[in-house]
């Protein structure tokens, strides 16, 4: 769940950290309004959840009204990643001596949370030499300790009034990072102002999606919050994947993405879905959709999904594949499949290029599937041999 | 063999002995009772399951506590699997942590990872090796196996024989899927581990390598790595310092998700990955430190014949 800057900064706020005061706006009355409000020069940001917005423009800056309305009218229905900009922030633009990176992130090779300090801020961050960013991994029991957080301070120069303030800064960011269960925390650029005072120009958080149920509270008063899994919003189609998987807790059957081809896949578990969507690329196919399928789900929520992903216009077939299956049964697969297909109006043999569910009542789904005129394979048939023929048998469907 | 007495007790352990006593934590829940009738039917060792509540319940003969303490007084067992709900994995992990387990698998799916940071530094304090979260399981084919891994009895059987390629997976079903298919072609398996899907496991493969490095059972291994984490070139980074005496061989799914747009959010993740988590980055680190990629089911196969 990624937060926009200033949902962002609203939420770090409530842990004592500082920011310039951003406020969204979605028209330009509003901007007019605002830019009085504040005064000039301001900054005016898209409000999106993805990164590189300064590398993409959607960063501006104003001097008169004039100049803010421009910027607004450019921004606002901007078109970022497939996402249409309809929030922009305006902020004051502050006159600054230096600015540093601070962030929070997991470390997934020492499996603790990691403290990160850099003199370079802003977009330059990343290409910045690594010995020039501290890491202070930490213990997540404990937080990060002030006199630690000092240290990662001192280890990057920082000497006298500064290092202690941006300690505390530190300490702050990795306490909320640890009460709202982020994925990322980072204030970037941190600046010093004329007046000796730390303050943060922009911020991002991104609060773990499985533990969301325990962060409601903190996220309520934000405002509308967006899910990015495919680092895009979710397309109408995948939200309907995604009512269909919650219609019971039975399984997963929605965890979709649409693409543009003409092969729907009904494939899963998690890795083998990864290698099957791989596999149908490298020979040449044309996927319009990954998904996964397991934890056994029901027939009604198979037949569902099924349903869903060939009522997709350009879709021509579809490929069922999934790895030798533990816990799914496959005959439930088998059934919930021609169930879904039937309801298109479609004939399973014309639409289905191949089943290829081994493990759990493999022998049952062989005889569903075999009665109805599909193809199946067994687990002596490869999950990239079995991509292979998908791809040969859609193309047979289409000529 | 120049191993230490204190070693062989690890290898045992990470090994699957299968006479040490396992405890299932959650042992009244849906899948967690067919997780022990299918493995009591393999012959796993269960002796004694947890529910808090429900003690004084049996569970296909096998009674249930209402604390892992009541269970561990009247039951030897070193060895906890823990398949409770998300919320409660952390309290049920320290709870065998404190009972002494010395290996811990937690099957839940969708655990926070703060949740999982937590439980690994109380682990580490109590030297108790944790397998996941998100894990199927592990199993010494012919032996004995922990978890939901391979399914039904007859489904095991089919899927995984005893012989000397030790399988660790990333995915719970690519470790049968693998496994299923050198079986398939006459290769048997020492041991099948599913790690867990998770960023943040308790054993990631260097850690497991390390050990299997002084299992006699194991000459090769294969590893299914996928987009994210840093598992893959921690290993990488590691074969280069030191070579390991096993042929390793890796497979690995997901380069389609390199080209998606907007994945990554923020700097932190790159500046602590530092370009890390690309499948693309991740193949090229292993075959710069000597491991054979295959690019197909089919290869994995040759990489296993390969002369080392």
């Amino acid at each position: 769940m990624r937060l926009l800057e200033h949902q962002s900064k609203k939420l770090l706020s409530t842990f004592g950290l500082v920011f310039t005061e951003s406020t969204p706006v979605e028209s330009i009355d509003e901007v007019r309004a605002t830019v009085e409000r504040v005064g000039l020069p301001v900054v005016l940001k898209a409000q999106t959840p993805f990164g590189g917005r300064g590398h993409a423009g959607a960063v501006k800056f104003a001097e008169t009204l004039d100049q803010a309305v421009i910027a607004a009218e450019a921004l606002l229905g901007m078109d970022l990643r497939r996402t249409t900009v309809d929030v922009i922030s305006i902020e004051p633009k502050l006159n600054y001596e230096r600015e540093f990176y601070v962030g929070i992130t997991w470390d997934t090779v020492e499996k603790l949370p990691v403290a990160l300090l850099s003199l370079a801020g802003g977009m330059d961050v990343e290409s910045s030499q690594s010995d020039q960013v501290a890491h202070q991994p930490f213990d997540p029991w404990m937080g990060l300790a002030p006199y630690k957080a000092r240290g990662l301070a001192a280890e990057v120069g920082l000497t006298g009034r500064i290092l202690v303030a941006v300690g505390e800064v530190l300490t702050k960011l990795s306490q909320a990072f640890l009460d709202c269960d982020a994925v990322t925390m980072e204030i970037n650029p941190l600046v010093i102002t004329k007046d000796d005072t730390l303050i943060g120009l922009d911020a991002r958080a991104e609060i773990e999606d499985e533990a969301v149920y325990r962060q409601r509270e903190r996220l309520e008063p934000l405002g509308e919050l967006t899910m990015t899994a495919a680092g895009r919003p979710p397309t109408s189609l995948e939200l309907e994947a995604q009512r269909i998987d919650a219609i019971d807790h039975r399984g997963v059957a929605g965890r979709v993405v649409e693409f543009d081809g003409d092969l729907a896949l009904l494939i899963g578990g998690g890795g083998a879905s990864l290698t099957v969507f791989d596999a149908i690329k490298a020979h040449g196919g044309s996927p319009a959709n990954y998904c996964e399928v397991g934890g056994n789900p029901t027939e009604e929520k198979v037949a569902a999904i099924t349903s869903l992903l060939l009522s997709k216009p350009g879709v021509n077939g579809m490929a069922v594949i999934m790895n030798v299956v533990n816990n799914t049964r496959a005959d439930v697969i088998a059934r919930g499949v021609l169930m879904g297909v039937e309801g298109t109006g479609r004939k399973p043999s014309e639409t289905i290029s191949l089943f290829r569910v081994p493990g759990n009542w493999e022998t049952e789904a062989r005889e569903i599937m075999e009665a109805a005129g599909v193809e199946v394979h067994g687990r002596e048939v490869s999950l990239d041999a079995a991509a292979r023929l998908a791809v040969e048998r859609n193309r047979a469907h289409v000529a | 063999m120049r191993l230490r007495g204190w070693l062989w007790k690890g290898i045992a352990l990470m090994l699957l002995d299968p006479k040490a006593g396992v405890l299932v934590q959650g042992i009244t829940g849906r899948e967690a009772s067919r997780m022990v009738e299918d493995s009591l039917a393999y012959g796993s060792n269960i002796v004694a399951g947890v529910t808090p509540g429900k003690g004084g319940q049996r569970v296909h003969g096998i009674p249930a506590y209402d604390t892992v303490a009541a269970a561990i007084e009247k039951h030897r067992a070193t060895i906890s699997i823990i398949s409770v709900p998300p919320p409660a994995v952390l309290d049920a992990a320290l709870e065998s942590f404190d009972a002494g387990m010395q290996l811990c698998l937690i099957m839940t799916e969708r655990v926070p990872q703060l949740d999982t940071s937590k439980l690994l530094v109380a682990a580490r304090r109590a030297s108790c090796t944790v397998i996941g979260p998100n894990s199927l399981g592990l199993i010494r084919p012919g032996i004995t196996k922990l978890g939901t891994i391979g399914g039904r009895v007859d489904n095991v059987r089919r899927s995984f024989m005893p012989g000397h390629v030790a399988v660790l997976s990333r995915s719970g079903g690519m470790t049968s899927e693998i496994s299923s298919y050198l079986t398939s072609r006459g290769v048997g398996q020492s041991i099948a581990i599913g790690v867990g899907g998770d960023a943040i496991v308790g054993s990631n493969f260097t850690e497991l390598i390390e050990r299997l490095e002084n299992d006699p059972a194991t000459d090769a291994v294969v590893i299914y790595g996928e987009p994210g984490g840093a598992a893959e070139e921690q290993l990488a980074a590691r074969l280069k310092g030191k070579p390991s005496r096993l042929r390793i061989v890796a497979f690995l799914s997901g380069r389609f998700v390199d080209d998606l747009e907007g994945v990554r959010f923020g700097h932190a993740g790159v500046i602590v990955e530092g370009g890390r988590g690309s499948v693309r980055g991740k193949v090229k680190a292993l075959r710069e430190a000597g491991v054979f990629v295959a690019e197909t089911f089919e290869e994995i196969l040759e990489g296993l014949k390969r002369d080392a």
